[in-house]
């Protein structure tokens, strides 16, 4: 039964991260903005899901992966980072395509320890 | 429209399944490196390259690629291990993390896209 919600959740998460990056397909510029945008975004709230399940949450194991591993994990991709920075590199857009992996690289990392040591007020943690 | 909404979201169901069972069969393994992680984004990134280099049909590429693939490899999760491999003081291990899953996962891209390139010449 986990399966299933885990499905479910990758169905919408998979959804969520297509609507967003649509604004960015028909748009002039090179740069991948919308992978970019959803990685970042979804870096913050697993972190932050993930630390709110384990210290104040007390839901459903079930619901919890679904949410975390289903939805969050499928909302964010690493296929299409990948496949965009040898897409740019074949254009010649060197620089840009190390840009895009630093701001990928970096960012993600930020937005990560910040979603999980930050979120929560001092007092709220154990 | 709708037909590409559909095609997403059952490659979007089947993609976390998937990442879901390799986690599963993969996380009974003792060892400090997120393997389970590391494996999908690897595997998913070269199968990426190999159907955006094989230029299919729309359908073929939004179902596997943006849909199941998408799915399947995931960033936030790869990005949360380290952040926990760097509060368990595991920094050799989070960097050595970084390094392979970057380096590795781009090249699988563009041997994947080399291969589809190939064949659809």
């Amino acid at each position: 039964m986990v399966y299933f919600y885990v499905g479910i959740a990758g169905t919408v998460g998979a959804l969520l991260r297509y609507a967003v990056s649509l604004p960015f397909v028909h748009s002039d510029t090179l740069f991948p903005y919308g992978t970019l945008i959803v990685n970042l975004i979804g870096c913050y709230v697993l972190a932050l899901v993930t630390r709110l399940f384990h210290e104040k949450v007390q839901w459903n194991r079930t619901y919890q992966i679904a949410i975390t591993t289903g939805l969050v994990g499928s909302f964010t991709t690493f296929s299409t980072f990948s496949v965009e920075v040898i897409q740019l590199m074949e254009l010649h857009h060197y620089l840009l395509s190390f840009l895009y992996v630093c701001i990928s690289l970096f960012g993600g990392l930020a937005c990560s320890y910040l979603g999980y040591y930050k979120s929560l007020k001092s007092g709220d943690c154990k | 429209m709708i037909e590409i909404i559909c095609f997403i979201g059952i490659g979007g169901f089947f993609g976390a399944i998937s990442r879901y069972w390799v986690s599963q069969q993969l996380g009974k393994l003792n060892v400090k490196l997120p393997i389970a992680t590391f494996v999908v984004n690897i595997v998913g990134s070269f199968l990426l390259g190999l159907i955006i280099g094989s230029h299919l049909s729309e359908r073929i590429t939004v179902l596997f690629g943006t849909g199941f693939m998408g799915a399947f490899t995931t960033f936030s999760t790869f990005k949360l291990d380290i952040i926990k491999l760097l509060d368990k003081k595991e920094q050799k291990v989070a960097i050595l993390y970084i390094v392979m899953t970057y380096i590795l996962g781009i090249c699988s891209a563009w041997i994947g896209l080399l291969i589809g390139n190939y064949f659809t010449q």
